[in-house]
């Protein structure tokens, strides 16, 4: 390559490149030709994701480093890459609806997804606590402005007021946190960090709870939750769908390689922060959605148990345990977008309805809607021989292999309390009598649904790729 | 050996059914439920010739499972394996069997949504038939659980009026018991590095692990089976779920409990089963003389039987547990016959509610007036139920006993007084029914057994009748398996009991 100097070479960040100079010019084009060219926008968005996605995967294979140790794309960063640019990419496909209607023509949305996916990206890579905040900045950033890209709307703008003064907050803790380790520790590098922190020192642990609380507050893992409820329900569904995805996987991604590449050597001290994180967001995410109406306040405590779920894996500290959080985020992204195609298209008259009483006999309206939904919903669950079964599966064996049994157990009961209220939709469904029938579905929708569908259900028949290329992943972090 | 995988054809033949009946049978209407009806009545009919092909060519002599198929599936120690060995192979063919039955029965009474209950119907037929023949415990636990789902949707959707409270009952309650075999399942993966049942089989598995292990694997099948104190969802279940969903539930669902307890509690871990078989043997008997006892009191038929079935289920787990030659293989006998015997109850409990449309007991009296011929069948019933001499209910009661009269007196001693309650429970219900004299008035135009009934009935009053005067092929089946279970476990125990000895 003729660009590169030594250690510095561009090769392993020019997907990043691409998408940000692509993101550039689409914004120019959309400034100087005006809101009319939003759906134009939106869809060469979708292609430059795409496209980035197709670099990622044409990068040498191999671990490959650059910036002096600050970036790394690994088998691990093109696994969760992959799937951010996936779930952004499906956000965008559902928000076209969204977008078209004339008093939301707003180009800048798939602008601001870009940027974001391109923050995700970075932080996925992220060798170093620096590149962590840009990469964690840059994606929030631009979630704080689409959370209130409804502007007209007083719950919207009030989601986005409340996601950003929290956000905030938990990247001045992150900061401070960082500040901290790089006090007591001299380095900012990961591998650095490892290096130093040998033994539990209580600056280096002070340092790491800062942390820790900074990224619990981005996968909403309790008790840094208490923003999702009210986002999730204020912003406009597609948004929702956007929060729920991809910034979940990246943030995820992000706790995954901090702990286990940066900290190693003090497991047993993170450990049982994220036994607590994991079994307080499990109970919470149980408990509290069974009192639900809105199907978006559901969803987010939903995430919110989901996210305890994936923490479990993290929680065993090992190979297979972040196999686990990799299998688990990549089947939680399929159910996630699934599920929201379906409340997307949940319209009566053009009137979006999203009280969880709207699916009222749905079954008999639209029996193949209402399978598919059930099917996700018993995912979700975590019922055999669906997908969310096998995500489930991965983590809790990788947390029965670490000993950590008092969290299995709590675990699984949880994850019944969570089927409560996954039953009662479907209750809602297939056992009420029903309501007028839905508009009907818009193609895309009915695309994502199907290819989310299908993914779910058929899982079990050939699960080999996702949990091979998990393996492979999870591997490159040791 | 076989070149086509015949098991995994049974398997998945009544799935190919319920895809042929969504594509067929669209629409709702009268035609649409026709086509659904016949398309369900021919699957299940072709999967159980396809599963007496089976029989035919099972070595009966083999103690290894046969028609075995493995491919690689989730890792390399998880893979897809199906297999049958005389333990599996009885209750595959209940299954098969019971099928076409609950499919006729629901001919007419299933007039709302019928394609999807039929599709429910034959997806949980997969599922049960896989439960059976699965090789691998994450595969296992996938059937197992994962008839959960059709379940709940045929007792919510088509079920009575307590049908959201009974469905979500049964859902919680059995994955409640489920979840923690799972972890089970997987301390046992991490132990011999596979989820292989027969590799599992010939693992040792360290003292300590195996009581855990055991307890988990209890807390599902026990829920399952249903053993008292954890039986209160099956009455509900069974009260409110269709007919065809209580025959099924009756004939099959239960049993997967018994079937865990054979294939996994007794061989996977020997010691501690010999540990917590006391505790086994009190919980058989509470439930055998207790269960019995509240089933005297009860108002609503459907329920009388429900409470009946918790008792009989009483006599497995006892026989089970016993580990004698006898008591297992009078277990095996026992599920089998009250396979049909409750199935056919619940048919004929069916049959009475099409035309009245309700369960309660003291709607009913003197029907032998009306309907000789119902009389005639479910009292041929009501005697397999009591474990009269000659039916197939005596069989499997008395060899329980008496392989339970070997290991523990006392136990044989007050579960017996279960099968004087049972006779009291079942001629009090049987007189109260059907004798006396026909003064109520809504009765006085009933029907006797149309043909479609009389189809359903006579078959199953044939094989009661069959197995309790001979009750060789059932038993000949699953002899071979059965002692080698026994055996493998008597070493285990007493080489644990030698070198305790050489200890001191």
């Amino acid at each position: 390559m003729g660009f590169s100097t030594a250690g510095y070479q561009l090769q392993p960040v020019l997907p990043e490149l691409v998408l940000a100079v692509g993101a550039m010019v689409l914004l120019m084009l959309g400034a100087y030709r005006g809101q009319g060219t939003t759906r134009l926008v939106t869809a060469l968005s979708v292609l430059l994701l795409i496209l980035t996605g197709i670099l990622e995967l044409t990068l040498p294979a191999g671990k490959l480093v650059t910036f002096g140790g600050s970036f790394i794309v690994d088998d691990f960063a093109r696994f969760l890459k992959i799937l951010a640019l996936i779930g952004s990419g499906v956000t965008l496909i559902l928000a076209t609806e969204f977008l078209s209607d004339p008093s939301r023509r707003i180009f800048e949305f798939a602008i601001l997804v870009l940027l974001s996916t391109l923050g995700m990206m970075v932080l996925i890579s992220a060798g170093d606590l620096i590149s962590l905040y840009l990469g964690l900045e840059l994606m929030s950033l631009a979630l704080y402005v689409v959370a209130s890209s409804h502007r007209d709307n007083a719950k919207s703008t009030e989601a986005g007021l409340k996601y950003f003064v929290l956000g905030a907050l938990s990247s001045g803790m992150l900061l401070y946190g960082s500040s901290l380790i790089y006090g007591f520790t001299g380095t900012v590098s990961f591998a650095g960090i490892a290096a130093a922190a040998t033994t539990g020192s209580v600056g280096i642990v002070f340092g790491l709870v800062f942390l820790l609380a900074g990224l619990c507050f981005k996968v909403s893992a309790v008790p840094f939750h208490m923003w999702t409820p009210d986002v999730y329900e204020g912003a406009p569904t597609p948004v929702t769908a956007f929060f729920a995805s991809a910034p979940k996987v990246a943030a995820l991604a992000v706790f995954t390689r901090a702990t286990l590449t940066a900290f190693p050597g003090i497991v047993t001290q993170w450990q049982q922060i994220l036994v607590f994180v994991a079994i307080a967001s499990m109970a919470l995410g149980s408990f509290a959605a069974i009192g639900q109406t809105n199907i978006k306040r559901l969803m987010a405590y939903s995430s919110i148990g989901h996210m305890g779920f994936a923490l479990v894996g993290l929680a065993s500290g090992t190979v297979e345990g972040a196999q686990g959080v990799l299998t688990y985020v990549a089947i939680y992204v399929a159910m996630t977008l699934g599920t929201f195609a379906i409340i997307l298209a949940m319209k009566r008259n053009g009137q979006a309805v999203e009280q969880i009483s709207d699916f009222a006999g749905l079954s008999r309206t639209n029996p193949l809607l209402a399978f598919v939904f059930a099917m996700l919903l018993f995912s979700l669950a975590g019922v055999p021989p669906l997908a969310g079964f096998f995500a489930k599966w991965y983590v809790f064996v990788a947390a029965i292999k670490a000993n950590l049994f008092t969290l299995a157990v709590i675990g699984v009961l949880t994850s019944v309390v969570g089927a409560f209220y996954y039953l009662s939709i479907v209750k809602v469904m297939y056992f009420e009598e029903p309501l007028p029938k839905l508009d009907p579905m818009r193609l895309e929708l009915r695309v994502v649904l199907a290819v989310a569908g299908i993914f779910v259900i058929f899982f079990w028949v050939y699960p080999g790729p996702l949990v091979s290329g998990a393996a492979a992943a999870a591997k490159s972090l040791f | 050996m076989t070149t086509w995988p015949i098991l995994s054809v049974t398997t998945f033949l009544p799935a190919l059914g319920a895809i042929l009946v969504y594509l067929l049978a669209r629409g709702g209407d009268e035609t649409a439920n026709r086509t659904a009806r016949w398309i369900s009545l021919w699957t299940t009919l072709i999967t159980f010739v396809v599963s007496l092909i089976l029989v035919a060519r099972f070595d009966p002599v083999q103690t290894e499972f046969q028609f075995v198929e493995k491919a690689s599936w989730l890792a390399t120690g998880i893979t897809y394996h199906m297999g049958v060995d005389g333990i599996s192979l009885p209750l595959i063919i209940l299954t098969t069997a019971i099928m076409p039955f609950c499919i006729i029965a629901s001919w007419k009474s299933v007039t709302s949504r019928v394609s999807e209950y039929m599709m429910a119907f034959l997806i949980l037929e997969t599922l049960m038939v896989g439960t059976f023949s699965a090789l691998d415990l994450v595969l296992f636990y996938l059937f197992f659980e994962g008839g959960l789902i059709p379940m709940f949707l045929i007792i919510g959707v088509w079920g009575g009026p307590r049908r959201v409270y009974a469905s979500f009952k049964f859902f919680l309650y059995t994955l409640l018991g489920s979840v923690l075999m799972l972890l089970a399942i997987m301390a046992l993966y991490w132990n011999a590095g596979t989820t292989d049942i027969p590799t599992l089989m010939h693992t040792a598995v360290p003292r300590n692990m195996q009581t855990w292990a055991w307890l988990a694997f209890f807390a599902s099948f026990a829920v399952k089976m249903p053993m008292w104190p954890v039986h209160t969802w099956l009455p509900d279940a069974h009260v409110e779920a269709p007919t065809a969903g209580s025959v099924v539930l009756a004939a099959i669902l239960l049993k997967m409990g018994g079937y865990g307890f054979l294939r996994f509690s007794l061989p996977m871990f020997p010691l501690a089963s010999h540990d917590f078989a006391p505790f086994v043997f009190t919980l058989s008997v509470i439930a055998i003389i207790y269960t019995s006892l509240v089933a005297l009191m009860q108002e609503d038929v459907k329920k009388l039987i429900a409470y009946s079935s918790v008792a009989h289920m009483g006599f497995v787990t006892m026989g089970i547990f016993a580990v004698t030659t006898q008591g297992v293989a009078g277990g095996m006998f026992q599920m089998i016959s009250h396979g049909i015997v409750s199935g056919a109850l619940f048919l004929c409990v069916g049959i009475v509610y099409d035309r009245m449309h309700t369960r309660e007991i003291a709607a009913y009296g003197g029907l032998v007036n009306r309907m000789p011929l119902y009389a005639f069948v479910f009292m041929v019933f009501t005697m397999a139920n009591v474990g009269l001499p000659g039916t197939s209910g005596f069989v499997g009661e008395f060899m329980t006993l008496l392989g339970t009269f070997k290991v523990s007196l006392p136990t044989t001693f007050f579960a017996t007084f279960g099968v004087i309650l049972s006779a009291g429970y079942a001629l009090w219900l049987y007189r109260k029914v059907v004798f006396g004299a026909l003064v109520k008035p809504s009765l006085a135009s009933i029907k006797d057994l149309t043909f479609r009934e009389g189809l359903v009935l006579f078959p199953l009053v044939a094989l009661t009748i069959l197995f309790g005067v001979y009750p060789k092929p059932v038993l000949d089946m699953s002899a071979a398996s059965v002692q080698q279970l026994v055996n493998n476990y008597n070493t285990a125990v007493t080489a644990v009991k030698a070198a305790a000895l050489v200890a001191q």
